[in-house]
C-alpha cells in the first residue's frame, strides 16, 4: 500500500474541511480525488503531504509516518502544489538544478527536462513561461528527486486543452515507470482518462470509490437523454417520464430533466410520444454517454463545476 | 554522464545572488544610492577656503562711511541694502548682519545662528577700529587643518552604516515575505531542503554583497575624497560584518510572520525610520536630550556609527569596541533565535 489514512478530520473555525475521511491507494496507481471546488480535496491532500497537520485521524505514507519519518519521506515524494510561483528571474534549468540538489538522488535535470518537454525553454525566466510550461515546470520539480509517490493538486486547472494532454500523457508515463500518483481534480474527463481508480469527494468525505467504469456503471445506464419543456411548470405527471422504457432514473438540473437510460432507442420515442399526448414541445434534447459527472449528479443532485 | 550537482546550501546562495542580481531596484538601492549620496553630500560639504562674511549696511545717513571702513577688512564683504530688504536679507542668509548707521550703530542679527554671532564680532572689531581702537596686541595665527575634521570625513562612516542596514533589513526581509506570499516557502519545505540551509543561504548572500557595497563606498570615500582610514581594515571589515549579521537577523525577524510585500514594507519602515533620525546618520546623536539618550545608545545602528567612526576617524582598536560589538551581536542573536521560533513557513 502507498498510502493510507483512516478517520480524517480537520476543521477551519465553524467549517469542517475534512469529516472522518478514508482512503488507500495501491502501489502503481493512479488515484484520483474527484470533487466540486470546496469539497476539501486541497486539504485532504496537503494532510497527506505532511504540511497539515490533522485534527483527527490516521495517516501512513510509504508505510512511514509524518511524525517520525519526516526528512525520510520528503526524499521519496514528490508534489506539485496548488498555485505556486516559483522563482520570477530564474530560468528553467536553474530552479530545477536548485530543487534537485535538496534530494541524496534523483534524475538528471536534462532528463526531467526532456520529459516535461521543455528543452528549448530551459534558458528562460520563470515569468516568461506560458501557464502551461509553469504547470509542466511544477510536476518536474516534482519529478526530479525521483519519487515513488507522486502528489498532484489540480494539475491542469487553467490550461487549455493542449497542454492538458500533454501533461496526461506526462503522468502516464510516470505511471508506466511504476510509480503511484494521488491527484485531485474536478475535472471528470480527467479522472476518467488518467485515474484506474476514483474517490468521489463530497463535503469532507468520500461518498464514492471505484475504478472510473465501476462507478458509471453504478448508474445501471450507459447513457442520459436530457431535454427541457418548452413552455412553464412540469408536465402534468411527471412519473410518466420516469416509466418510459430503459430508464433507470430520472433526475432535475434547473430547468432540465436528466433521464438515465439503458437503452437509447426505446427511451427517445417513447418520451417524443408522452410529451405529444400532454400536447407539450421540446425547447431542448440531447443525449450522451454517461460520465463521472452523471455519477455525482446523480449523488448529490448538483454538478462538480458549479456545486 | 551523470549530473553535477552542488549541495543546497550553494544552489540555494547562488538562487540569491542571481536573483538579486538581475533585479535592477535592487541594485541601484544597494550600490547606486548610498553611493550617489555620498558624491551629492560630499560636493556640497566640500573643502573651501575660508568664506568673506557678508554683511548689510543699511541706506541712511553715514552708511557709505560704515561700507567704506568695513571695505578695510578683507574678512568682510558689505553691501547697502535698503531698509524694507533688511529683514528678507537677514532671513534667508545672503547677510548675516545688518549694519544700521548712527551714533552709536546698532547691529541686527540673529544671536542663534553661530555665522550671525561671528559676523556681529567682525563687523564690531571693524568698525572700532576705524573709529580710534588700538589693538593691544597683534596675535599670530597658526592655521591647521586636521584630516578626519572635515563634515564629510564624519558623515561617511554614517552613511555606510545607514547602507548595512537598509540593505540588510530590505534585502533578507523583502525577499522572505515576497516568497511567502506566492507560497514558495511553502513549497520548498515540501523538500528535503533543510530550513536552516534557506535561512543561511539569506545571510551568506547578504554578506557577500556586503563586501561589494562597503567596499565601494569605502573606496570612493577614500580616493575620491580622500578620507582618511585611520583604523586597521581588518577591523573596520570586522564591524561592517557584525553590522551586516545583526541586522540580518533583525530582517529575518521582521519578516518572520508577514504575508505580504505592504506588510513587511511598512514594519521595515518602522524599524529603520527612528534610526534614521536618532543614531547619528547625519548629525551627532548629542543633539538630543538626555532621558533619550540611554534609548537612542541602546539601538544597533546607533552602536554600528560609533563603531565604524572610532574605526575610521580615531583608528580605534577592537578592545575600543567591545561594547558596541556586544550590542550588535545581541540584536542580532536574540532577533534570530525569535526569528526562528516564530517563523511561518507557509
Amino acid at each position: 500500500m502507498a498510502l493510507r489514512c483512516r478517520q480524517l478530520r480537520k476543521r477551519y473555525g465553524d467549517v469542517v474541511a475534512v469529516d472522518g475521511l478514508d482512503l488507500e491507494v495501491r502501489r502503481g496507481e493512479c488515484f484520483g480525488l474527484l470533487g466540486p471546488n470546496g469539497a476539501g480535496k486541497t486539504t485532504t491532500i496537503e494532510i497527506l503531504e505532511g504540511l497539515l497537520a490533522p485534527d483527527g485521524g490516521e495517516v501512513e505514507v510509504l508505510g512511514r509516518r509524518w511524525d517520525r519519518d519526516a526528512q525520510e519521506l520528503r526524499q521519496r515524494i514528490g508534489i506539485q502544489l496548488q498555485e505556486t510561483q516559483l522563482s520570477e528571474k530564474l530560468s528553467v534549468v536553474e530552479i530545477l538544478r536548485l530543487f534537485r540538489s535538496f534530494y541524496r538522488t534523483g534524475r538528471r535535470v536534462e532528463d526531467v527536462l526532456a520529459l516535461v518537454e521543455l528543452e528549448s525553454k530551459r534558458d528562460a525566466w520563470f515569468s516568461r513561461l506560458s501557464g502551461g510550461q509553469k504547470q509542466r515546470l511544477a510536476v518536474a520539480c516534482a519529478l526530479v528527486g525521483n519519487p515513488e509517490l507522486l502528489f498532484l493538486d489540480e494539475p491542469t486547472t487553467g490550461l487549455d486543452p493542449q497542454s492538458r494532454r500533454q501533461l496526461w500523457a506526462l503522468l502516464e508515463e510516470f505511471g508506466e515507470g511504476g510509480g503511484t500518483v494521488l491527484l485531485t481534480t474536478h475535472y471528470m474527463d480527467e479522472a476518467e482518462t488518467l485515474c484506474d481508480r476514483v474517490a468521489i469527494v463530497d463535503q469532507g468525505r468520500v461518498i464514492a470509490l471505484g475504478t472510473p467504469r465501476e462507478l458509471i456503471a453504478s448508474l445501471g445506464a450507459g447513457h442520459v437523454v436530457e431535454f427541457r419543456l418548452e413552455g412553464d411548470g412540469a408536465p402534468a405527471d411527471p412519473d410518466a417520464f420516469a416509466d418510459l422504457p430503459g430508464v433507470r432514473r430520472l433526475g432535475r438540473d434547473g430547468e432540465a430533466w436528466l433521464a438515465s437510460t439503458s437503452e437509447v432507442h426505446l427511451t427517445v420515442p417513447a418520451l417524443l410520444d408522452a410529451l405529444a399526448r400532454e400536447g407539450r414541445q421540446l425547447a431542448h434534447l440531447a443525449t450522451h454517454s454517461a460520465t463521472l459527472e452523471d455519477v455525482f449528479v446523480s449523488l448529490t443532485g448538483r454538478h462538480l463545476r458549479d456545486a | 554522464m551523470p549530473d553535477r550537482v552542488r549541495g543546497p546550501l550553494v544552489e540555494l546562495t547562488v538562487a540569491r545572488f542571481r536573483e538579486f542580481l538581475r533585479e535592477p531596484e535592487a541594485l541601484f538601492w544597494s550600490f547606486g544610492f548610498p553611493l550617489l549620496m555620498t558624491l551629492a553630500l560630499g560636493v556640497a560639504f566640500r573643502s573651501q577656503p575660508p568664506q568673506p562674511v557678508p554683511v548689510g549696511v543699511q541706506r541712511g545717513d553715514g552708511d557709505q562711511a560704515v561700507v567704506n571702513a568695513l571695505a578695510r577688512d578683507p574678512s568682510i564683504v558689505a553691501r547697502a541694502l535698503d531698509p524694507s530688504d533688511v529683514d528678507r536679507a537677514l532671513r534667508n542668509g545672503s547677510v548675516h548682519v545688518v549694519v544700521v548707521p548712527g551714533t552709536p550703530p546698532a547691529y541686527r542679527f540673529d544671536p542663534t545662528r553661530p555665522e550671525s554671532r561671528l559676523g556681529r564680532l567682525a563687523v564690531d572689531g571693524a568698525l572700532q577700529r576705524a573709529t580710534g581702537r588700538s589693538d593691544a596686541f597683534a596675535p599670530r595665527d597658526v592655521e591647521v587643518v586636521t584630516p578626519g575634521s572635515r563634515y564629510i570625513d564624519w558623515l561617511v562612516p554614517g552613511l555606510l552604516g545607514l547602507n548595512i542596514m537598509s540593505t540588510g533589513l530590505w534585502s533578507v526581509g523583502f525577499s522572505v515575505v515576497y516568497a511567502r506570499s506566492r507560497k514558495l516557502l511553502k513549497r520548498l519545505t515540501a523538500t528535503p531542503m533543510r530550513r536552516s540551509h534557506y535561512l543561511a543561504s539569506h545571510v551568506v548572500a547578504r554578506l557577500a554583497f556586503l563586501a561589494l557595497e562597503a567596499g565601494v563606498l569605502v573606496g570612493v570615500a577614500r580616493f575620491v575624497f580622500g578620507i582618511p582610514i585611520a583604523g586597521s581594515p581588518v577591523t573596520l571589515g570586522v564591524v561592517c560584518l557584525v553590522g551586516a549579521l545583526s541586522f540580518g537577523g533583525l530582517g529575518l525577524l521582521l519578516a518572520s510572520r508577514a504575508r505580504t510585500v505592504e506588510a513587511v514594507s511598512g514594519l521595515l519602515n518602522l524599524a529603520m525610520l527612528p534610526m534614521w533620525v536618532l543614531s547619528g546618520v547625519f548629525f551627532s546623536s548629542e543633539h538630543f536630550p538626555r532621558a533619550m539618550q540611554p534609548f537612542i545608545q541602546a539601538l544597533p545602528l546607533t552602536a554600528l556609527n560609533q563603531a565604524l567612526r572610532a574605526v575610521m576617524i580615531d583608528g580605534a582598536s577592537p578592545a575600543d569596541l567591545a561594547w558596541q560589538v556586544v550590542n550588535l551581536v545581541l540584536w542580532g542573536a536574540v532577533s534570530f533565535a525569535i526569528a526562528l521560533r516564530i517563523f511561518r513557513w507557509q
